[in-house]
């Protein structure tokens, strides 16, 4: 046999063990799909991202209306929970990091290596018809839990699906969801259109990406269509023990209508916006101790947003354009407290103004099967306004680009399981340690398991 | 010589493994393609077309009623009812008479209304005509749809007023055709025959709890409930009525069944005020069977 021959035979046989294992059922899945059979392609566009039947079961409150909500309907042995984690390869480069070993005094930096990425430990469900709950302890990838998600809900208040009411720690109703991101690297992880502030921007409490601790009440159709939602939440981004922004309050408010527009799918448009406030003044002790809880001197802002989720078939695009404003203190650096603290005489810099923004995002996905999808994703944050006039009007801009796919080998009601590779590019302007754009790469390849 | 025998086997042997699975794919889809996948709905204006939901239904409904539509998914042995065997072409709810098949309509509504109390969801979210091309998809399963059409719907009657005397008709009705050797007395699905019931493939299934205050599988409008008795639901011990009792007695029973359920409503109202009483299986008179 030749050479060539024998490479031919080793091939054949790689790609017929790559496909047998490719087409082979795998027994295991997330809570909410061993509870009803279904397999995660029925509420997933591929998951974590919800489709519109899983929007609808979530609005339902995980229910799907079937008068076998009720957990007594399970059985005894059954437990609503999954965990997910992400063994991964990683490259992240930066091309200009402060350095003293370097002449100029910065230079590009790589690291490439094998990691992991924190673990959520997901648990939720009915606890009654109409009664649900979820609490996600979520852990960095060193082990340390934080509760990213801790909330009861009353569904269906009165036999209305118009009364809904959640009551706890959550994401905040963002049709585009940043906790469901099909994106992972550590540049693409979140979107920057939900936690851009300006450079040298204090306001740590705008973070439309972060869940939220409040109440929220939601409503909807039937069939989904129509939805709407109004949250009263604390201002302090989530954190717990009222660390930040004690008495201080926003309002969270979404409103979106979907349309059925025949073979396409069915599109949606909707608008949302975060008003709110939060302090610039914390009390001290003890030679600048931040006293907990001692927060006054609220200021306000405000982001508001359109969001458009467009299918053409294998296609689809979500679209979200958002403004942002700051009130010229959180724009001066206060708001996230000492040092910067607005105390009895403290003023602003001279010619101190609002900064305002506007953010641009556009994710596409190509869904060429359940198992398969490819994913791309530009965000552009453009300064409109300064908070300081000397700033470069450009400074803080961001260009971030992602792009990559998820295989999913496996597509069955028990277990989750996607290849995930992508690569994301990002650029921000002054943001390097020479006062020019800061630029950032990152390379993932990882297996994202749910079980 | 030996080596070369080794390796050619090598060779053959991977060939095999990679082209077999292509060869039954591609059976499978010539079978398919050439009989049943030219498949089509019609729903007022809409076309479905088969081709068009296979993607949709390996999307949401493979893991119960299967690849094959046999109702032999991945979840079947864990569902209860069991997932519908597509491939026999017997369906529930049917707006035409007992032993023929559904409308393309029938399926179409039953797609977007769900089954309640079982695993079949509302797919009210899916577009018209995601909806439209899944009817066709489900069509393409079984080869009675090639040889034979869709029942004539069933005439509703205009539903007359309601009356105490046709409340107290319709007890009359549901002892005489025997409703509550299944139901119960009080319909509470609790009836002498309840706990014997089996379904076609010959599987326990349990009688509709009127009591319970849930949807009914086909439907929950007096209409709904008018052509449950009036088709039976095939594949079920729920036989048609339509050669036993009049639209007008058939109407008389809807009135009387709703004085059953928990939901306040007039007829439930009229009940309390006539003080009727459950009816007494001793005394029921006998009736024939439905044919």
């Amino acid at each position: 046999m030749t050479s060539a021959r024998k490479r031919l035979a080793g091939g054949l046989l790689l790609a017929s063990i790559f496909f047998f294992g490719s087409v082979n059922d795998a027994q295991a899945i997330p809570a909410f799909a061993r509870k009803y059979g279904l397999r995660c392609s029925a509420c997933h566009e591929a998951w974590p991202m919800l489709n519109y039947f899983g929007q609808k079961f979530k609005d339902n409150g995980y229910q799907l209306m079937n008068d076998r909500d009720s957990p007594i309907w399970q059985n005894p042995s059954y437990w609503p929970a999954t965990f997910r984690i992400t063994p991964q390869w990683h490259r992240d480069s930066s091309d200009k990091v402060a350095v003293d070993q370097a002449a100029a005094g910065q230079r590009q930096i790589t690291s490439t290596g094998f990691d992991l990425s924190g673990l959520d430990f997901h648990t939720g469900g009915t606890l009654e018809k109409n009664i649900s709950f979820y609490v996600l302890p979520s852990s960095n990838p060193s082990g340390s839990f934080h509760f990213e998600t801790v909330m009861g809900r009353l569904d269906n208040l009165f036999g209305s699906p118009w009364l809904n009411l959640k009551f706890g720690k959550f994401e905040l109703d963002n049709l585009v969801s940043e906790k469901r991101i099909l994106t992972l690297t550590s540049i693409s992880g979140v979107y920057e259109t939900y936690h851009f502030i300006p450079v040298g921007d204090g306001n740590i409490f705008g973070r439309i990406g972060d869940t939220q601790l409040g109440v929220e009440w939601m409503g909807h159709s039937l069939n989904d269509r129509t939805r709407v939602s109004a949250a009263l939440l604390s201002s302090n981004d989530g954190n717990v023990m009222l660390s930040n922004g004690a008495n201080s309050y926003s309002g969270f408010f979404a409103a979106s209508q979907a349309f059925d527009a025949g073979k396409l799918g069915v599109q949606r448009i909707g608008a949302y916006a975060m008003i709110g406030q939060a302090p610039t003044t914390y009390f001290t002790q003890g030679g600048g101790v931040t006293v907990l809880n001692g927060a006054i001197g609220n200021k306000s802002f405000h982001r508001e947003g359109f969001v458009g989720l467009f299918y053409l078939g294998k296609l689809d695009f979500q679209v979200v354009t958002q403004h942002g404003w700051d009130n010229a203190w959180f724009g001066a650096g206060y708001g996230q407290g000492p040092p910067f603290n607005n105390g009895p005489g403290v003023t602003l810099p001279p010619g101190s103004r609002a900064p305002t923004w506007n953010g641009y995002l556009v994710e596409t996905h190509y869904v060429y099967s359940p198992q398969l999808i490819f994913i791309q994703r530009s965000e552009w944050e453009r300064m409109s306004r300064q908070a300081l006039p000397t700033n470069p009007s450009n400074l803080g801009n961001i260009d971030m680009y992602t792009f990559g796919y998820r295989y999913y080998p496996i597509m069955t009601s028990r277990a989750g399981f996607a290849w995930h590779n992508e690569y994301s590019w990002v650029r921000q302007q002054g943001m390097a340690p020479d006062g020019f754009a800061l630029t950032n790469s990152s390379l993932l390849l990882g297996f994202d398991f749910d079980f | 010589m030996r080596t070369n025998i080794r390796e050619w086997s090598l060779l053959a042997s991977a060939v095999v493994l990679l082209v077999s699975p292509c060869v039954c794919r591609a059976q499978i889809t010539e079978y398919q393609q050439h009989q049943w996948l030219r498949m089509e709905s019609h729903i007022g204006n809409l076309t479905g077309h088969a081709r068009a939901a296979e993607m949709d239904y390996r999307r949401y409904c493979v893991g119960c009623h299967g690849e094959l539509g046999d109702g032999n998914g991945e979840n079947a042995p864990w569902v209860d009812p069991k997932p519908r065997d597509f491939e026999l072409a017997i369906f529930k709810c049917r707006s035409t008479p007992t032993g023929t098949l559904p409308t393309d309509e029938d399926l179409f509504n039953s797609i977007a209304r769900g089954l309640d109390r079982s695993n079949m969801p509302q797919w009210s979210t899916f577009t018209k005509q995601m909806r439209a091309d899944l009817v066709a998809w489900v069509k393409h399963f079984s080869p009675r749809w090639q040889t034979e059409k869709p029942g004539t719907p069933i005439q509703i009657p205009p539903e007359p007023e309601v009356t105490a005397d046709r409340i107290k008709d319709g007890q009359a009705v549901f002892q005489k055709v025997e409703c509550w050797k299944c139901h119960g007395v009080t319909g509470k699905a609790n009836g002498p025959s309840a706990a014997t019931l089996t379904d076609d493939q010959n599987r326990p299934i349990s009688a509709y709890d009127f009591t319970e205050g849930a949807r009914p599988k086909c439907g929950d409008t007096d209409q709904d409930l008018y052509r449950i008795f009036m088709t039976g639901l095939d594949g079920t011990p729920m036989p048609s009525f339509a050669d036993n009792i009049k639209p007008d007695e058939a109407w008389d029973l809807v009135f009387y069944l709703r004085t059953l359920e928990p939901q306040k409503s007039k007829e439930k109202e009229i009940a309390k005020q006539l003080g009727l009483k459950p009816v007494a299986p001793s005394t029921a008179p006998a009736a024939a069977p439905p044919q």
